[in-house]
């Protein structure tokens, strides 16, 4: 009976009570108190997105005045991109995994790593007290001059609230590059890394880069709203378009932080699970911190059609274009290291799947946007919605959750129900797809966004497009349930449940505090099947 | 035990030796300052695009400035890096005084700084510069000049909040000194705080001569 109750110690039972998680310096805590977070700031935001869906299902505005339409769709955006897209996969599966998987036994800075949580709480707190306050209605892209002048609702508040949530982010990104500079075990080369590092090494790379400059933009228009500087106030000789140069040139880059690290959790993915090496491991890893790089030259294909002069769109156009070969580089590559794999068809590979086709077709109609006379057509309209949304709902949404089923095991010592798993991967790829198909349908005929009334004509593509938000609302709660449920009832998971070559599976589940009981020492390639079938018979013969 | 118990008690349990922990400030610390200049990079990029749109405007606004004072204050952050530099010198050849003196010194010359600068601020308001409703300007185009002293606050104020920062660290640092907490095989925070004082003193560098000198010759 004694021994049956003797439980190993692990992070999660090392301590108990509201202090131990609140003061924690853990990274493996801190990322579960992120997903705590951003599970909260995704159903919120998805509210928005039911009541944005609900007003669409019929032509005329009857659900809500145009006011109120312009709030939803706002807060919609800045809740998913600020609040859950941005900090999505890094803050939680990098905060966790990072330090594991380079042998560390945490983060370089883990007080840092305390105060980016509450910076993301702090800022998503602000927001969401400007929300009930009244809200906001300027689109998560604040444009000027409507932003600083006309508008009469929250802007400062909800600006701040992004601007502090910069703050999370910038030291998450400095945390990792750090620690992965300074904290590899002994023998784990950068060209052992697994690509999940790399790519957020990449991601890292923007954060740090890239989030000033939206930091000092929202200084600038909250200061020009409270006191009308002039300095996006044509009327006193600003200039509104330098906000989108200065606004775009962090948020086309972010698009990259959300999906970087999505490609790292396909890479692990897509390897695992066909049992091969992945195909061009260099050129996977370069593409990363290609991507990072050009992501920072492409800003101004936002602004074809803001008065930006044409040679400047030439140029931006073509660097366009420039950043589809990394991205492709990628996709080929993952195709090429399932060829001859062993496959097997577990949750995580269902989203890795779905992640590689809906981030195609999203990078694919990202080339018709690019195309100067194409972009004058589709501007503005569904059909970049539904761009976007393919490559941070299929792309980035998919690789989070494939990512949490794969390391639910790693994280809380439990296996996810595979039947309801598979099933809700299944939902979610069919909802997605009819939810944002028909709105590139849409898009091309031409129904603008941002509007909450619309002719008789386009009524069959958005009832779609609602019935289809439906059927992935359902995707998004089966997992929630039965992920909750998992926690108590669970399979308890063995160390390494899907036979993965990373560090991370190298210790037990879940981890003890400091990860290892040990520093590894690393000796062979990432993704070395041999050299972990070699590891495990030797563990028998020894055992 | 272990022999990570038998290393520098400053050592943090996730480090395998002071050496790395020591490497991992400094490289968190220039990565910090990296995003600082992005920071601040963006007033820098609006200040280009203003200055090439309205040149004789800003030259007209920038001669309101007062060179004296602006040049003072550069003598003084300037010196103030030099005290910063033998405080970090201290710190390593283990002089607890010496670090203390010129941590001390290094703060009076960030206060000194700061009081000149308020001054100059307390004189734009006297003079309604302070961008907003009491802004007046006699010469032409009001709104570009407003742009000018828009840009000013926005850069020295920002610039002034870091001082007032560094001052803060240097506090801490000098109680941390007095209780003895440094030696010559720990000083990193002195060492990193020292990165973070010259880079506020080099921004200042850039600053002075874009706001106050650039227009100069525009003169009459």
């Amino acid at each position: 009976m004694i021994t049956a109750t003797v439980e190993q110690k692990h992070y999660l039972n090392a301590e108990y009570g509201l202090k131990s998680w609140l003061l924690t310096t853990d990274h493996k805590r801190i990322g579960l108190l992120y997903l705590g977070t951003i599970t909260f700031f995704f159903l919120l935001g998805g509210i928005f997105a039911t009541l944005i869906r609900l007003e669409l299902l019929t032509p005329p505005g009857d659900l809500t005045n145009s006011e109120t339409y312009n709030k939803f769709f706002t807060l919609h955006g800045v809740i998913m991109v600020f609040f859950f897209l941005i900090p999505s996969i890094p803050a939680t599966l990098g905060n966790f995994l990072i330090p594991m998987m380079v042998g560390a036994r945490d983060l370089a800075f883990p007080k840092l790593n305390l105060l980016s949580w509450y910076l993301l709480l702090a800022g998503g707190l602000l927001s969401m007290w400007a929300m009930f306050a009244g809200g906001v209605d300027t689109g998560w892209t604040f444009y000027t001059p409507y932003s600083t002048t006309y508008s009469n609702t929250y802007v400062i508040a909800t600006a701040l609230g992004a601007f502090i949530a910069g703050f999370s982010s910038i030291l998450t990104g400095l945390n990792f590059i750090v620690t992965i500079h300074r904290m590899r075990a002994p023998g784990l080369t950068w060209f052992r890394l697994p690509l999940f590092v790399w790519s957020h090494y990449a991601a890292a790379l923007i954060m740090v880069l890239g989030t000033p400059v939206l930091a000092v933009t929202l200084v600038l228009v909250a200061l020009e709203r409270a006191f009308r500087i002039g300095i996006f106030d044509p009327a006193l000789g600003g200039d509104p378009v330098l906000f989108q140069h200065l606004f775009w040139f962090y948020s086309h880059p972010a698009v990259y932080i959300m999906v970087l690290p999505g490609m790292g959790v396909i890479s692990e993915l897509v390897s695992t699970f066909s049992r091969r090496r992945v195909f061009g491991y260099g050129f996977v890893a370069f593409s990363s911190v290609a991507i990072a790089v050009y992501g920072f030259l492409v800003w101004g294909h936002h602004m074809f059609v803001s008065s930006q002069s044409v040679y400047a769109s030439l140029v931006f156009s073509f660097l366009s274009f420039f950043v589809a070969i990394p991205s492709a580089i990628k996709v080929f590559n993952w195709t090429a290291t399932l060829y001859k794999g062993s496959i097997s068809y577990e949750t995580p590979m269902l989203y890795a799947f779905g992640f590689i086709g809906l981030f195609t077709m999203g990078g694919l109609t990202g080339l018709f946007v690019a195309t100067l006379g194409v972009d004058v057509h589709v501007h503005d309209t569904y059909f970049v919605v539904a761009h976007f949304h393919y490559i941070m709902v299929g792309g980035t949404l998919m690789a989070y959750l494939g990512g949490l089923h794969f390391w639910w095991p790693k994280m809380t010592g439990r296996m996810y129900p595979e039947g309801w798993a598979k099933l809700s991967a299944l939902v979610i790829f069919l909802g997605f797809n009819l939810t944002f198909f028909p709105q590139f349908l849409l898009g091309y005929l031409g129904m603008p966004r941002r509007y909450h009334a619309y002719p008789d004509e386009f009524q069959v593509l958005h009832v779609l497009s609602t019935a289809g938000a439906s059927v992935l609302a359902v995707g998004y709660l089966i997992p929630l349930v039965y992920l909750v449920w998992s926690l108590r009832y669970g399979k308890r998971a063995t160390a390494n449940p899907f036979g993965a070559t990373g560090l991370e599976w190298k210790t037990s589940s879940p981890p003890p505090t400091y990860n290892f009981d040990v520093t590894p020492a690393v000796t062979h390639e990432a993704y070395d099947y041999r050299a972990l079938a070699e590891e495990e018979t030797e563990g028998v013969r020894v055992g | 035990m272990d022999t990570h118990a038998l290393e520098s008690p400053a050592l943090r349990h996730h480090f395998d030796t002071a050496e790395q922990q020591k490497d991992a400030s400094t490289l968190g610390m220039w990565i910090f300052l990296v995003t600082e200049i992005m920071f601040f990079g963006g007033l820098f990029a609006g200040y280009t695009v203003y200055r090439q749109l309205y040149p004789n405007v800003f030259a007209a606004a920038s001669n309101e400035l007062d060179i004296l004072l602006g040049g003072v204050n550069t003598a003084v952050l300037i010196f103030s890096s030099f005290t910063m530099v033998l405080a970090v010198w201290s710190a390593q050849t283990g002089s607890r005084k010496g670090l203390m003196v010129n941590l001390v010194l290094t703060m009076l010359l960030g206060l000194v700084f700061l009081v000149i600068k308020g001054f100059e601020w307390h004189h734009k308001w006297v003079m309604h510069e302070i961008p907003g409703a009491s802004f007046h300007w006699e010469g032409p185009n009001p709104g570009q000049a407003q742009l000018f002293f828009s840009l000013y606050f926005a850069m020295t104020g920002l610039h002034a909040l870091h001082m007032v920062v560094g001052i803060g660290i240097l506090s801490l640092l000098l109680y941390m000194a007095w209780r003895g907490r440094f030696s010559r095989d720990y000083y990193t925070p002195v060492d990193t705080a020292g990165l973070y004082w010259h880079f506020v003193d080099i921004i200042w560098i850039f600053l002075f001569p874009l706001l106050y000198l650039i227009g100069r010759h525009h003169h009459g």
